[in-house]
Formats: C-alpha cells, sequence, structure tokens
C-alpha cells in the first residue's frame, strides 16, 4: 500500500498540518512541515488546500445495470473521485432494478473492481419500484453490499401502509428509507415547478404542496412507528418548515437537499432547454432562500448530488420529451462553496458535516464520514479553495453531459481525493484507482 | 424579426407593423389575381406534428400567395419517438434547403428550442405549440379587432393605429389555451385591455402576474364591472375531456356559467365583436345563434388569418436578414 | 431620389446635406411638371383614357399634382378619378439586398386601368429596376391599352431596357453620387439636390429608389 505525506494542508479549514497517510489509516497528524516523508513516500504538497474528510453522496444514480449508455459504474465512480468522493450510494432504479440481493451484489461488486471509491447501492424498497409489495429488504441488508438505505427514488412510495411496514421492517437491521416525496396525482404530467413561469411557459405543473404533502405524512407516520426516515431532494421552503418541525417533535428524521437546488431556479426553464429539466424540479428564489438557511440551521441535514446523467439524445429535444435529470458529482462541491460557503452559511467543517460526515452516518458506512483524525481510514480530499474554474461537460468523466452548470464558472476545485489512503486524483485528474487490499470492508456496522 | 415564436418577444412598433403590412396584404387578396412574386424561389416548409388542418391550409396558402415553394410534413402518427422526430426532421429539412419552418408541435416551447438548437438555419414560424402559445393567432385577432374598432373603414385610417384603450373579454380554458397567452401578451403590447374569464379551475397558477385582470363573473366582465365597457369578447375553445379530469362538472354547467349565448352578447355595447379562434364547439362555450349573429366576427378571422400570415412570412423572409 | 420608404433612411434636409447642391428649385419643379403635364396631354391626343399611377411615396404626389396640372388645361379631366398609386414593394427582385419595407397602399383609380392609359409616376429613374416592378405590379391588376413613364429626373445607370417617355430633367450623375427629391408634401419644400460622393455613408439604399 501506498503512504502519502501531505503537507500543510487545512483539516477542515483549522489551522495547517502535515497528515501521514500510512496502510490505508492516518497514521500521524502534526504542526506544518515538522514530518518527513519516509522512503518511497509520496509527497504531496497542500499549502493553502483544505483538507476534507472524502465525500459522501447518498444520492448518486449509476445507471448500470440496463443503461450502460447513460453511465456505467466506471464512468460514475472516476466522477465521484473527480468530485471528491470516496463513497456513493447507488440509487435502485436500473434495470433490472436492484430490489433483490443479486443486483445490489453486482452493483457492489462492480464499484470494488473499478476502485474509485466504496460503491454503496441502495435498495429498491417496493419490487420493480412499483409500489406493490415490498422488495426483500433484510436479504439485501444481509448481502455482501450490506444494504442500509432503501428508496425506490424516482417514484415515491405512496401507500400509507406500505410506506409505514418499510419504516418498521428496516429497523431490524438499522436501515432507513429514503423518500422521494412526491403525490403522484398532483404530478401526473408535471415538467416544471407549478408558479408564474410555468403559467407564462405552458408548462404543466409540479405543485410545491405535492412534496409537502407526502413530507408531513411520512413524518407522522416515522414518529408514530418510532422509525427513522430519510427524506431525498428537499426543493421547497414549506418541505424545509415541515421537517423543522418534525425535528422539534422527536422525529428521527433526516433530510437531503441537492446542489442545484441550492443554486438555479425556474426562471432558467424559459429558455425551454431541457438541461434544467430535472425532479423535483428548480423552484423559485424563495425555496432558494429557505434550503439554504434549511442547511444553515441543520434543518437539512445533507447535502446529495442526486446525480442523473442521460445520454445526449435524451435531452437533445424538445422540452415534454425530455429525460429529468442533471449531473452533479464533479460539481457538487464547488456549487456547496458558491451557495452555502461563500455566503457564509457554512463553514469547512459544516462542508464536511453534511458532505461527509452525516450521509455517512445516514448510510451507517463506519469507514467513512471522519475528522482526520489519527488512526481513522485515510479518505480525504484536498480542496483548492481560491480556485475558480469554468464547466465544461465534454470535459467530465461521467458520461452525462447533461450538466445545468456548463460554461459557469465556479469556486473552489478538488486537487486531490485520496481513498483508503490510495490517491485516485491527484493534481485535479484522475491518478489510479484503488485495487488492493482493503482495511475497511463495505458491509460494516456502524461503530462510530 | 428573425423568427416568430411568442407575441411576448414582439415591440409595439413591430406588433403594429406586422398589422400594417397585413393590411396591404389583405389588400392584394381582394384582387382577382391574388398571387405575388415576393418570395419567389424560397422554399417554406409546414410542418405539423399536431392536426391542424385551419392553421396548416391558412399558412399554405399564405405561403403559396407570396410564390414560395410549400412542402408540408405532416410527422404524426411517425414511429420514431417525438424527441428524434423534431430533431431528426429539423435536419431533413435544413438539407432540402428549408428557408422558414411553419411548426406546430404538441410540446410547449418545441419552436423556441428549434429556432435555438441550430438544427435548421431558416425562419421559424410558431404555428402553436402545447400550451404555450399562438402568435399568428393573436395577430390575426388584433388584425380583426383593429379593422373593426379603429378608424371609419378606411384603411388609410388604420395604418400606423394599436388598439389603445380597448378592452377585451377572453372566456374559456385559459390554463390550456395558447391563444390566450399569446392575445393577452399582444393585447397589452397593443395598449388593449384585456379580462380573462374562466372557471377557477381553467386559470393557471400565476396569473396574476399577466398583465390583465381574471374575473370568473362572465356576466360582470361583459356589463362592463370588471374593467369598463367591453369592445369585444372572445371565446376560447373548451375540450370535453376536461370535464373527465374535473376541471367542470358538467358541460351544461360549464355553459350555462360561461358560454357565450345570443342574452350575454346584448350585455355589450353595439359596436362589440365577438371572435372565436375555431374550432368552435357550438352548444358548449358557443351558441350557434351567437356564432353566426351580427357581431360574430368568426368567419371574418379566417381570411384575415391568411393576411396576417402572408404579412409574418414577408416580414421574415423579405429583408436582407433572410 | 427620392426619399426614403419606410424602414430606409429618411430623407433629410439640405442643411443636412452640406456637400449637396441644388439641381432644381421650386420653380423648376414646377415649371417641369407642368411640361410634363402637356407632354402627355399631346402623346395621348387628349385626356381621353388616360390614368395616373404614381409609385410610393413621392411618386404618388407628383402624379396627383400632373392630374391636377391636366385638369387645369382640360376641364373634363377628373383628376381625382383618373389618379392612383401602385405600390411595387411585392414585386421588387431586390428584397433580401435590403432592409424589409414595409408596402405601401395600392390604389386603382376610380375609373380602373383596363384599357386605359396608364401613365406611370416616379421621381428618379436610375436603374429601371422599380419601373420593370411596377410593370409587373400593374399586369397582376388589369390589361392597360399602354403604359408610359413619366419621371421628374433621369439620371442614366440603367440596368435594364427602360426608358422614359416624359422627363423632368435629365441629369447626368456618377453612380457614386446621390439624388434627392424633395416635394412639399414629404419634405416641406419642392427641390432636386446632388450630393457628392465625399458625403458620408450612409446606412442602407438611401440613393435613388429606382436601383
Amino acid at each position: 500500500m501506498t503512504t502519502t505525506l501531505v503537507r500543510a494542508a487545512r483539516p477542515l479549514g483549522a489551522e495547517p498540518r502535515d497528515l501521514l497517510l500510512r496502510d490505508g489509516l492516518v497514521a500521524e497528524v502534526a504542526p506544518p512541515r515538522t514530518l518527513t516523508a519516509p522512503d518511497g513516500a509520496r509527497t504531496v504538497e497542500a499549502e493553502g488546500l483544505v483538507a476534507l474528510p472524502g465525500l459522501v453522496d447518498l444520492h448518486t444514480h449509476l445507471r448500470e445495470p440496463g443503461r450502460e449508455d447513460a453511465e456505467t459504474v466506471e464512468t460514475g465512480t472516476r466522477a465521484a473521485a473527480l468530485g471528491g468522493f470516496t463513497a456513493v450510494h447507488a440509487m435502485a432504479n436500473t434495470a433490472p432494478v436492484a430490489d433483490t440481493a443479486g443486483v445490489v451484489e453486482q452493483v457492489w461488486r462492480l464499484g470494488r473492481e473499478a476502485g474509485w471509491c466504496d460503491v454503496r447501492p441502495v435498495g429498491a424498497v417496493t419490487v420493480g419500484l412499483e409500489g406493490q409489495r415490498l422488495a426483500e429488504l433484510g436479504a439485501m441488508a444481509d448481502s455482501a453490499a450490506g444494504v442500509r438505505v432503501f428508496s425506490d427514488d424516482g417514484k415515491c412510495v405512496f401507500d400509507a401502509v406500505l410506506m409505514r411496514r418499510a419504516l418498521e421492517y428496516v429497523k431490524a437491521f438499522d436501515g432507513v428509507v429514503a423518500q422521494h416525496a412526491q403525490e403522484p396525482r398532483l404530478t401526473e404530467g408535471a415538467q416544471m415547478n407549478e408558479g408564474a413561469v410555468s403559467g407564462v411557459l405552458g408548462l404543466r405543473g409540479w405543485p410545491a404542496v405535492a412534496e409537502e404533502a407526502v413530507i408531513a405524512r411520512d413524518v407522522l407516520l416515522a414518529g408514530h412507528v418510532g422509525s427513522r426516515l430519510h427524506v431525498c431532494h428537499l426543493s421547497t421552503a414549506g418541505s424545509v418548515e415541515i421537517v423543522r418541525w418534525a425535528k422539534a417533535r422527536g422525529v428521527d428524521v433526516t433530510a437531503e437537499v441537492t446542489p442545484h437546488h441550492l443554486l438555479l431556479t425556474d426562471e432558467l426553464v424559459r429558455g425551454y432547454d431541457p438541461v434544467y429539466k430535472v425532479n423535483p424540479p428548480l423552484r423559485t428564489d424563495d425555496d432558494v432562500r429557505a434550503l439554504r438557511a434549511g442547511v444553515a440551521d441543520g434543518t437539512i441535514d445533507v447535502v446529495a448530488t442526486d446525480h442523473a446523467p442521460h445520454p445526449v439524445e435524451d435531452k437533445d429535444c424538445e422540452w415534454s420529451a425530455a429525460a429529468m435529470g442533471m449531473t452533479g458529482l464533479e460539481t457538487a462541491l464547488s456549487v456547496v462553496v458558491q451557495a452555502l460557503v461563500e455566503p457564509g452559511h457554512l463553514d469547512w467543517a459544516g462542508v464536511a458535516r453534511v458532505m461527509s460526515q452525516t450521509p455517512a452516518r445516514i448510510g451507517r458506512v463506519a469507514s467513512q464520514g471522519g475528522a482526520l483524525q489519527v488512526g481513522e481510514a485515510a479518505n480525504l480530499v484536498l480542496v483548492d479553495p481560491a480556485a475558480r474554474w469554468t464547466v465544461d461537460p465534454a470535459a467530465m468523466a461521467t458520461k452525462g453531459r447533461n450538466s445545468p452548470f456548463a460554461g459557469r464558472e465556479l469556486p473552489a476545485r478538488v486537487v486531490a481525493t485520496f481513498w483508503e489512503g490510495h490517491p485516485t486524483v491527484l493534481d485535479g485528474a484522475l491518478h489510479s484507482p484503488n485495487t488492493g487490499p482493503r482495511p475497511a470492508e463495505a458491509g460494516s456496522t456502524w461503530t462510530r | 424579426m428573425r423568427h416568430l415564436l411568442s407575441t411576448a418577444d414582439l415591440s409595439h412598433a413591430e406588433a403594429v407593423r406586422v398589422l400594417d403590412v397585413a393590411e396591404q396584404m389583405a389588400a392584394t387578396q381582394q384582387r382577382e389575381i391574388k398571387k405575388l412574386p415576393t418570395l419567389r424561389g424560397r422554399t417554406v416548409v409546414n410542418l405539423f406534428f399536431e392536426d391542424s388542418t385551419r392553421t396548416r391550409i391558412s399558412f399554405e396558402t399564405a405561403a403559396k400567395r407570396l410564390s414560395a415553394d410549400v412542402i408540408t410534413f405532416s410527422a404524426k402518427g411517425s414511429s420514431v419517438s417525438k424527441g428524434e422526430s423534431l430533431k431528426d426532421t429539423a435536419l431533413t429539412l435544413q438539407a432540402m434547403g428549408a428557408d422558414a419552418v411553419v411548426i406546430r408541435h404538441g410540446s410547449s416551447g418545441a419552436p423556441l428550442r428549434l429556432a435555438r438548437s441550430g438544427w435548421t438555419s431558416g425562419a421559424v414560424l410558431n404555428a402553436g405549440d402545447g400550451t404555450h402559445e399562438h402568435p399568428t393567432q393573436a395577430l390575426l385577432d388584433a388584425f380583426t379587432l383593429r379593422r373593426h374598432l379603429v378608424g371609419g373603414g378606411d384603411a388609410a385610417d388604420r395604418v400606423g393605429a394599436d388598439l389603445a384603450g380597448r378592452h377585451v373579454v377572453v372566456v374559456g380554458d385559459v390554463l390550456h389555451s395558447r391563444v390566450a397567452r399569446s392575445n393577452v401578451h399582444l393585447l397589452h403590447v397593443l395598449g388593449a385591455r384585456t379580462t380573462l374569464v374562466a372557471p377557477p379551475t381553467l386559470l393557471p397558477i400565476g396569473v396574476e402576474t399577466w398583465p390583465c385582470e381574471v374575473s370568473y363573473d362572465l356576466d360582470a366582465a361583459l356589463a362592463g364591472d370588471v374593467q369598463g365597457p367591453v369592445d369585444a369578447v372572445m371565446a376560447l375553445r373548451v375540450q370535453l375531456e376536461r370535464m373527465d379530469a374535473a376541471y367542470f362538472p358538467s358541460a351544461r354547467e360549464y355553459s350555462r356559467r360561461y358560454g357565450i349565448d345570443a342574452a350575454r352578447l346584448g350585455l355589450l355595447p353595439p359596436h362589440a365583436s365577438l371572435l372565436h379562434p375555431g374550432p368552435m364547439n357550438r352548444g358548449l362555450e358557443i351558441t350557434a345563434e351567437a356564432a353566426d349573429g351580427a357581431r360574430s366576427r368568426i368567419v371574418e378571422q379566417v381570411t384575415n388569418g391568411v393576411a396576417v400570415r402572408m404579412a409574418a412570412l414577408y416580414l421574415l423572409l423579405a429583408g436582407e436578414d433572410a | 431620389m427620392a426619399g426614403a420608404r419606410p424602414g430606409e433612411v429618411p430623407p433629410t434636409t439640405p442643411a443636412a446635406h452640406p456637400r449637396s447642391a441644388t439641381v432644381l428649385d421650386a420653380a423648376e419643379v414646377s415649371r417641369a411638371l407642368t411640361r410634363i403635364a402637356h407632354e402627355v396631354l399631346e402623346r395621348n391626343k387628349g385626356p381621353r383614357g388616360l390614368v395616373l399611377m404614381g409609385v410610393p411615396r413621392r411618386g404618388t404626389h407628383l402624379a396627383r399634382r400632373l392630374a391636377e396640372r391636366i385638369a387645369q388645361v382640360e376641364p373634363a379631366f377628373d383628376a381625382e378619378a383618373c389618379t392612383g398609386s401602385l405600390d411595387v414593394t411585392m414585386h421588387r427582385d431586390d428584397l433580401r439586398r435590403n432592409p424589409t419595407r414595409t408596402p405601401e397602399p395600392t390604389r386603382l383609380p376610380a375609373t380602373g386601368i383596363d384599357d386605359a392609359t396608364v401613365v406611370l409616376v416616379d421621381d428618379v429613374l436610375y436603374s429601371g429596376r422599380t419601373v420593370r416592378a411596377a410593370l409587373d405590379a400593374l399586369s397582376d391588376l388589369g390589361r392597360p391599352r399602354a403604359v408610359r413613364l413619366a419621371v421628374l429626373v433621369d439620371r442614366g445607370h440603367r440596368e435594364l431596357p427602360i426608358r422614359a417617355d416624359h422627363v423632368g430633367k435629365n441629369l447626368p450623375t456618377s453612380t457614386a453620387e446621390r439624388v434627392f427629391v424633395h416635394l412639399a408634401e414629404t419634405d416641406g419644400e419642392d427641390a432636386v439636390l446632388i450630393e457628392g460622393p465625399t458625403g458620408e455613408p450612409t446606412e442602407g439604399p438611401t440613393e435613388g429608389e429606382d436601383r
């Protein structure tokens, strides 16, 4: 295994430290320029760079199996590494759906073989995402993939009884149901946020209430059965209020927001460019402000990408025919810096919390989401906070070209990513996959 | 003008100019020889992804009266998926050298997408997109209104005039109406007041941000209680299928509350006109008596449609930018 | 030249053309029109079947003035009923070379043009293309017995085999020069001006309408 000396990085934005990464662990942390690199060790000069625990994405669409034209585990995890991620949760809406131990183990194995980051499959809540019968949640939990997060993402578990049973059932193996909150009848044929812009554009609206009503029901259900609930991609001010209320009542609920919902609004839809078509849809300025405030006060626990690559032909068409979704892995950290750090909602420790530590805790990923302390697995990302770069989808590792940030200048750039001590990214470019033995296996239980 | 996609893009001067050019076009259509050599050698493609015999024939006639070559492409029922067919069809048309594409599409924004995508270099005319806009319909409505409301019947009095101070009531399924959206923008640009009347279920969220007033009470609006005396009322087509989606309880209740009949027309000042974009559902949003009555300009709208579309094609294709 | 049609740069007052020289003043314009009126009558052997069609905008005013002069000589001639205007915009062959023009009205005289002797009236004869378009436009409106052409100024440089029957003034020019016709109805005074090649370039074809 490689040994690396990271010199004078600022852990979580604090005072500079030298970090020695050895045997996949953080071996030493010392004042800057006090450690010397052992023989054969790589030295990474990190003056001015911020060191964060490796980012953990709770919401990634890797598309494999089934839509390898859109993304594969290999290309998606390369994108993840470039974005500073050391773990991603691969959503279940593949073909076949990840609703059996066989499929989740296949995805997990593909992730290991690729070697760019930890791939944690998400299991479907219902068979085929059809909302009819529970999938074999326990089998997926017990599989080599050790699934802890279950979601029908893309579809809502709308049947209240089914949702209740799922919430209860996963308690047996410390799982969590991640709900895609969308009232189906209110959103039939929905194309964009329902509001002033949809009225003018003549596009069928996706009203905020369709999200909020389901979240309200689910937090009440979770409170009633004493289960933990995770709410995917909050997009409205009302959703933030409901989660805030539920937390105040002691409901064990966590919530996520995507980078794009923190920065973009439905005004962008006016040009009918499907790159801005996403589910849940881009909302209004008021919603963006409420979401940022929600992250700042802890109502929203994590930022997750909802990275959703699509082939060019699924976006190179008229709005209503286009697929929903945006890529996000390679822009997430920069967008968070622009939307949350620069306006003062979060400091770097806060970024570590919402993009690494809390998502790892929700997903029960024991080896991730640390604090760069001695003895932890050496998962870390070095970020240049002063860099600015212009987003070019064609230059990305993901197969998806559907980045809504194309052409934008964003702050902060990932310089290096270390996954279990191995540099997957160096000098802002992919280095090599980690194919060596693992000190920390997937499927291990939460120990922190 | 490079394209005609939305009346919201038109300035006051541009809108008046279309109407003025249409006046001259209309004059040529009174002659024995109606054909003009203006667009000889230019190719206009009618690209209709949705059935609309009326609009298609109107554009076809307009282009032919200007001596353009007209190719009509009806993509409805095509086996390719919708997205592929728009792009691939556009590329085909580009390869064939289309100077203008007249597009009718079920997806809101498809003409704008076509104009901005680089799939075609020709001018794009929106002939109705989803529930977004139908700019030439609004222009022919404004043209018809100007003919009846401005000047003493001499075209020279109307040239350069707008609809300042006029009041138009638009009643019907505003939510799903591209005609309503285009009219609200255009009437506003031309200085007219608009009152939209519909059951609350058939008004879009956010309609309060539009440059018009909104009422649920047709009789009050027609009697002038909303924005003063009414110069014209425009009835929109209402599709019966809306009933199944609970937008209104029954055809009978709809026509009682929002249908145009002779009694309601009696609430209007003597000079006021009745318009309908067609095709009409007689007995639902309009009675036969009203549609065929003296105030009705519905047949004239069809005639004026050709002149307005000639004007649009001329303005997009004749200049040095074309 | 004539002045600008809509969409072109409008003609400016002489003051704005410091390098322009007056070719015809108001009295000379008036005399030229009177002479043309007499020539028209003489050529037609009286006012019978005579119709004047002006090409907008200044040709229309010139046609009306000619008709009034004819009526002064021949009281039986109904100036109002025998005058019209003929817009040629839709028949031009140079539409794509210029900014889009807004067509002007075409008004047929009350007497119609079938079997009439139509005198086309324009301000400046230059390339002949406007007259070509006018002949096409005319043939769509009816079948005159004969068509004649009257212009206030012939500045030469014909590109088509067209000549005027009645000319107010033959004005040798270079193509780099520009000719402006001002009329009281449109410009507040009657004058024909010529501007040298050093004149500031202007956008679009401000030069003789008849290119």
